[in-house]
């Protein structure tokens, strides 16, 4: 019964009760053009402009929210003064009115119910859905312990909510930036620097004079700084070499576009290494001063030569010894790019190892035109009592994977399966900001995982795949209608940005500092959440930080000066790592003490089979993930992903342009919806590729349901990183299908 | 005065922010647009060109479209750009069938619209949406006949292009290469 | 391979994947306005020539043609603005380089003088339906209007003639005015256009006229026009051999394309060849009934102005 119990409802269970309507900016003053101007003309001069930070990827990026008297959000205009997006938001923070104003949003709360033996949803009201989620919480609490509370979260509300459990004694907490995400390079750099990457990345590519992109595919990635700052080194001349197995906007921009066979860049930075200790080109001074381990790097690259390196990426060795001497040219002013989603296939820990130690060899960290010393600003925490110590948490559960720095969302899921026969039990999921089910691979064990759950609750905007698995929907308010916490990321100058609403929040929708407080209450916390309203808590905060809530809504954001000392080292200093050795380890003690290589090598990885492509993936430059596609201003400029397809692929099968097909992987699982077909000569012949976040399954999303296939249909087989855990998902492989199979089975 | 956009193709990234910004920014419905990006991609795997490009109504010197208008709703202004007046236009389309560059688009109210070079932002000094929002910075506004303006210096120092200069329009977006 | 595709915007309706401003009520504008102008051309050039009495349906019969056909055409062009409310925008000001202008502003000269005119014969030519009507006796002021209209008949027939060539001009100005478009945009289309609608009229004669004389008349004449439109369409078709590469491309659609058989089957061959071939028949003594390659020509007239305007919208310089 229970793994029936919460299977996905489709959106037909709701009942068009909650329809509204939302009269569009334009519809508002439609009818007569010229008027329109007018009216518009007057309407620009009332516009309020309210100060708040972009929710629309994690970027992060401060802004002015203009709203109208009607309280319609009109347009996003990126603040002048902040570092993260110099006045300019990226395509999708322009587009984040639509997150405001998509009328498939989340309208109330919701319980799932049974009526005439249909599971369905029936709206309820905030009183009701958080005593049923209070007593749910409390019930487990009891029997197993808090910790057996997941939450498992992404973005902005995350923050409220991570309070809420550490209060409540949980520290089962996951976020899949992590370990589908960046988690292989913050362990990477970490074991090889002493601290992570971290975001936004302290590359200094505005003042770079070579640029090196493994994969990495800024442009289309949009986070904004780092496309900005692209644009600047091509201004100034710098050499952009773009490894990349599809040719990228990036590769597009490069004067070298290495066009690697995927899955063997270890092999190419091998050799890149080997080039530049062969050819004697590597920054001899910063190595001698900051690094260990070198005699042993360089004893173990000498038998990576681009010769070797060749028969593997096909990148023919002149080009390789040519690129590396570019980097040797340009260094220290170089960047040896960390990337950011890194999870590819399994050995991820190492590539970046192998990028960290690449940086390493060319003096890059800590040297103008490479990566410079962030320095970020604490906010003070408001005042609380201590949180309870939990008996195990995130670490146990991922306790196999020694270097893994944060909670690992597949290990929940892991933990989640079995259910009280687990060393750590987990009994009920909070989800918040993350849709697990367009976002994890395995999506069977991620739903198997559901279905053993006692209880989950789903806070989210839009009703997305994973609201309906929920026990409970929570609607929270977009970024555009709440407070949030103060923005403080580690940038070259330290700076603070606020959210205030812009606008009061749509349908009975409300912010997740809220829902904590009013659970936490529910749940005998309140000493916990010691204030009536969000903006107290800011507003105290800024008092500690030397400025008030006043000033910051005037100025949005506020920058600090530096305490840490210079943006990059000083010539006459001395620096310390954070490792052990308290140098920049080329060999590391520490893999080599839990039985993983020292130093990177470079491990074959599985080919497609015969008929099958490499599934590769990527970001839409006008959407993030699975979160935007529903938006109806950047649904307008993209609304379904198209299958990658070689010309020489399509010959072979067959395939037109615009011909529809659906794909089936190694483990013949096909795919939901049907994707047309995009012959180009941008994707090599032994891949496909398409954009990720498509192919929405739930019809509540009108303009995105059925558009385009969603890559993580495909990705049932994943690759685990032994150092951290984070998830390979490049190694899926997929046929195309030019009949739909879904007809073939329903006969 | 002579408004020109120049635009470089080097650094676009077809990102696009320039249409949502001009949606945003001019109340473009949804479904409509006064810019829009085309991909050009050249050659064979691995040898291969792409140019990306943010197009939109080039403010033509030699505009059909204000020639062809019945009712003069399209007109050149200072500094030539070429605007429509809504409440002059009957909606007859030949303007849109003049445009060598599908610039233009019948609004769902009837009239004729297109880019108007943000007429409206240049008035309060500020910079066209798309120019002022693009994350590459690979827009350029300004004057032509002043010669010390960025774009014409722009236009003096680098390889440009516009679109379809067969068709005799004299456009002035130009396409830095 | 080379590719070309919109990363995005220009999802504009009515523009992409291709132009469709102008539906049919354009097309049959065009029309219209051709047949309307080549009626009246003859009609106020056999006036002028003082053969009324010999030739009674080009100057008299056949005029009732062009104000319901100009009015249909004045109605169709309005029912295709998408701003109807402000149509009368049109005339507050002539745009010499406009022919959308040139257009509205001859329909309205035009259009009432061909009312006078069909006027001026109404009585000579419907003496049964006035006699039930009884209009000139109930409205005293039409037996002066009458009067007046028939005794400045001759000056009505002088502005005809230009007026009516201007018109059949404009119809193919019109589209050939567009540089934009690669397949209106040559020379020959006005002069086409004229002599299609100088066809059509023709045949709209043939077939209300009653004599042999007459009906051979217009048979001769309009064999002739054929003859010429031929020519001109040839003459075009090397127009775009010759041309540019998108002029090339926009050819591609009359010749082997989506629109071949329309045009060669419906335009050349059916409205033009066949009708040219049974007249020429006719002419040299065989019994052909006239109604038929009549009544082919028209068709064939109304075809050819739906193919160009159609295809006329897919053709473009860019993407
Ligand atoms: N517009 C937009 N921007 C975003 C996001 C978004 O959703 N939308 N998300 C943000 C987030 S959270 C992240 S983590 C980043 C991710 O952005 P990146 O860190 O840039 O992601 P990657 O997976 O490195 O980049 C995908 C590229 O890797 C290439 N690739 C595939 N296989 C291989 C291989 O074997 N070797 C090499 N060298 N390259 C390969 C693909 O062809 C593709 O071009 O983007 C961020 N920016
Ligand atoms: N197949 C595949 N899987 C991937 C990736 C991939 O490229 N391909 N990328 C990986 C990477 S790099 C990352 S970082 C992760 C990202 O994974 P996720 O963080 O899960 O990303 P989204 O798909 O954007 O899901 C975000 C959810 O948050 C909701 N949301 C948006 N704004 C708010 C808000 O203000 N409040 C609340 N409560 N909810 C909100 C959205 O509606 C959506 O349901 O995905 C990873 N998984
Ligand atoms: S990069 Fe774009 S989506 Fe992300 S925070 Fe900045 S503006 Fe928003
Ligand atoms: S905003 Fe700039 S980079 Fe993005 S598509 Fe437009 S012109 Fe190109
Ligand atoms: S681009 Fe088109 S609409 Fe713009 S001025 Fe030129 S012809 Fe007119
Ligand atoms: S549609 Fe409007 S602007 Fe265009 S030509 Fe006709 S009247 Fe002029
Ligand atoms: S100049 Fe203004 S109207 Fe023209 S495309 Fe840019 S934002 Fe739109
Ligand atoms: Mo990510």
């Amino acid at each position: 019964m229970t793994t029936s119990r919460r299977k996905f409802i489709k959106i037909s269970a709701l009942g068009i009760g909650g329809l509204a309507t939302v009269s569009t900016a334009y519809k508002m003053f439609g009818g007569n053009a010229y008027l329109d101007a007018v009216v518009k003309e007057n309407i620009a001069n009332k516009f309020k402009r309210s100060a708040t930070y972009c929710e629309v990827c994690f970027w992060k990026c401060a802004a002015w929210a203009y709203s109208d008297d009607e309280g319609n959000i009109q347009k996003i205009i990126g603040n002048d003064d902040d570092s993260h997006c110099n006045g300019r938001l990226c395509p999708r923070g322009t587009g984040g009115v639509g997150m405001y104003s998509d009328d498939d949003r989340l309208k109330t709360p919701l319980i799932r119910t049974t009526i005439d033996g249909e599971e369905t949803y029936r709206e309820a009201s905030w009183e009701e859905a958080l005593d049923l989620i209070a007593s749910k919480f409390k019930g487990i609490k009891e029997t197993y312990g808090a910790e057996s509370i997941a939450l498992l979260k992404h973005g902005s509300p995350g923050s409220h909510l991570e309070h809420l459990f550490k209060a409540m004694g949980s520290d089962t907490i996951a976020e899949p930036a992590y370990a589908q995400c960046r988690g292989p390079r913050e362990t990477g750099f970490g074991l090889t620097f002493g601290s992570w990457v971290g975001s936004p990345e302290p590359t200094d590519i505005r003042d770079t004079k070579c640029l090196v992109l493994i994969g990495s595919h800024i442009g289309e990635n949009m986070h904004n700084t780092q496309v900005q700052e692209m644009s600047d080194a091509i201004d100034n001349g710098a050499t952009i070499i773009t490894v990349d197995p599809r040719f990228s906007t990036a590769a597009s921009k490069s004067e070298h576009w290495l066009a690697i066979k995927p899955a063997t860049d270890i092999a190419l930075l091998l050799s890149w290494m080997h080039v530049l200790i062969e050819e004697g080109i590597y920054n001899k001074k910063y190595v001698e001063k900051y690094t260990s381990g070198f005699e042993q790097l360089k004893a173990h690259v000498q038998k990576y030569t681009p010769e070797w390196a060749y028969g593997i990426t096909t990148i023919k060795p002149d080009v390789i010894r040519k690129t590396a001497r570019i980097m040797a040219d340009a260094a220290p002013a170089a960047i040896i790019h960390p990337g950011r989603h890194v999870t590819w296939y399994g050995d991820d820990s190492q590539r970046e190892r192998a990028i960290a130690i690449l940086n390493g060899l060319l003096g890059s960290w800590g040297n103008r035109g490479g990566f410079y010393l962030k320095e970020g600003l604490k906010v003070p925490d408001f005042p609380c009592p201590e949180y309870p110590e939990p008996k195990w948490g995130w670490h146990e559960i991922g306790e196999k994977y020694p270097y893994a720095e944060m909670g690992n969302t597949s290990e929940v899921v892991n933990a989640t399966i079995g259910g009280s026969d687990n060393k750590y039990p987990i009994k009920a999921w909070m989800v918040a900001g993350t849709n697990l089910i367009q976002t994890l691979p395995q999506r069977d064990k991620t739903i198997e995982a559901i279905n053993t759950l006692d209880f989950m609750v789903v806070v989210d905007t839009m009703p997305m795949e994973i609201t309906g698995y929920a026990d409970v929907v929570l609607p929270e308010c977009t970024y555009l209608e709440r407070y949030d916490e103060i923005r403080s990321a580690p940038n070259r100058i330290p700076s603070i940005a606020v959210r205030i609403p812009a606008v009061k929040p749509k349908y009975d929708s409300k912010p997740a500092w809220w829902i904590s407080k009013e659970l936490g209450e529910r749940l005998g916390l309140g000493e916990y959440f010691n204030y009536n309203d969000f903006e107290e808590v800011i507003e105290w905060q800024l008092q500690q930080l030397g400025t008030s809530l006043e000033e910051m809504k005037k100025l949005g954001v506020k920058q600090y000066p530096r305490k840490s000392g210079s943006l990059f080292f000083e010539e006459d200093k001395n620096h310390t790592f954070f490792t052990p050795s308290g140098k920049i380890e080329f060999y590391s003690h520490q893999l080599a003490a839990k039985g993983f290589d020292p130093i990177p090598v470079y491990t074959p990885h599985p080919e497609p089979p015969q008929g099958f492509y490499r599934l590769n993936y990527g970001r839409s430059p006008m959407h993030t993930f699975s979160r935007t596609i529903n938006n109806p201003n950047l649904n307008d400029l993209k609304s379904e992903n198209t299958l990658w397809v070689n010309p020489k692929v399509a010959r072979i099968l067959g395939l037109k342009k615009n011909q529809e097909v659906w794909l089936k992987n190694q483990d013949d699982v096909v795919s939901t919806f049907s994707i047309k077909v995009r012959v180009t000569e941008r994707v090599r012949w032994d891949s496909v590729y398409m954009y990720h976040g498509f192919g929405h399954n739930n019809k509540k999303l009108t303009r995105a349901f059925g558009k385009g296939v969603s890559d993580t249909d495909l990705i049932t087989k994943v690759v685990v990183d032994p150092i951290m855990g984070g998830t390979g998902l490049r190694g899926n492989f997929v046929s195309i299908l030019t009949e739909n199979p879904h007809k073939t089975l329903a006969i | 005065m002579r408004y020109a956009m120049v635009i470089d193709t080097l650094k676009c990234v077809g990102c696009s922010d320039c249409v949502v910004a001009c949606q945003t920014e001019n109340n473009v419905p949804i479904g409509y647009c006064r810019d829009w990006i085309t991909e050009t991609v050249d050659g064979s795997y691995p040898n291969i060109v792409m140019e990306l490009k943010s197009e939109r109504c080039n403010h033509c010197d030699n505009a059909p479209c204000v020639r062809c208008c019945p009712t003069g709703a399209s007109h050149i202004v200072d500094g030539g750009i070429v605007l429509v007046t809504p409440n002059e236009c009957i909606g007859c389309g030949a303007c849109i069938e003049s445009c060598p560059y599908d610039a233009r688009f019948q609004h769902p109210d009837g009239y004729v619209d297109k880019c108007t070079f943000c007429h409206h932002r240049l008035e309060n000094g500020q910079l066209p949406a798309c120019v002022s929002v693009c994350p590459t910075k690979c827009m350029y506004f300004g004057d032509l006949d002043n010669p010390n303006s960025e774009v014409s210096q722009l236009l003096k120092n680098r390889k440009h292009k516009t679109l379809a200069p067969e068709a005799g329009t004299n456009p002035h977006v130009f396409y830095l290469i | 391979m080379q590719e070309e595709l919109f990363t995005s915007g220009r999802h504009i309706p009515n523009i992409d994947p291709s132009l469709q401003i102008w539906h049919w009520p354009i097309a049959l504008y065009l029309f219209l306005g051709g047949l309307a102008a080549g009626i009246l051309f003859f009609a106020a050039l056999f006036y002028i020539l003082k053969k009324d009495k010999e030739y009674p349906a080009a100057v008299k019969i056949t005029s009732v043609i062009p104000p319901i056909a100009l009015s249909i055409g004045l109605l169709a062009l309005v029912y295709d603005l998408t701003h109807q409310l402000y149509t009368w925008q049109l005339y507050t000001t002539f745009r010499i380089e406009s022919p959308m202008s040139w257009g509205a502003w001859v329909l309205l000269i035009v259009t009432p003088l061909s009312f006078i005119w069909t006027f001026s014969y109404y009585r000579e030519v419907y003496p049964k339906l006035e006699s039930k009507l009884k209009l000139f006796e109930r409205l005293k002021f039409l037996n002066t209007f009458e009067q007046f209209i028939v005794k400045n008949r001759i000056y009505i027939a002088y502005a005809l003639i230009p007026l009516a060539l201007i018109l059949g001009v404009y119809t193919g100005i019109l589209l050939s005015a567009f540089n934009a478009r690669p397949l209106w945009n040559n020379a020959i289309l006005g002069p086409l256009f004229l002599t299609s609608g100088l066809s059509t009229g023709a045949a709209a004669i043939i077939l209300f006229s009653k004599t042999s004389i007459e009906k051979h008349l217009f048979g001769k004449i309009d064999l002739a026009l054929i003859i010429i439109e031929l020519a001109l369409i040839v003459h075009m078709i090397m127009g775009y051999y010759a041309g540019s590469q998108v002029q090339l491309e926009a050819m591609q659609l009359l010749v082997g394309g989506d629109f071949t058989v329309m045009f060669f089957g419906f335009v050349v061959i059916l409205g033009l060849i066949v009708p040219a071939v049974l007249e020429l028949i006719e002419l040299i003594g065989f019994k052909v009934p006239v109604i038929v390659p009549a009544m082919l020509v028209i068709l064939g007239g109304l075809i050819f102005r739906f193919v160009m305007v159609e295809a006329g919208q897919l053709t473009r310089f860019l993407y």
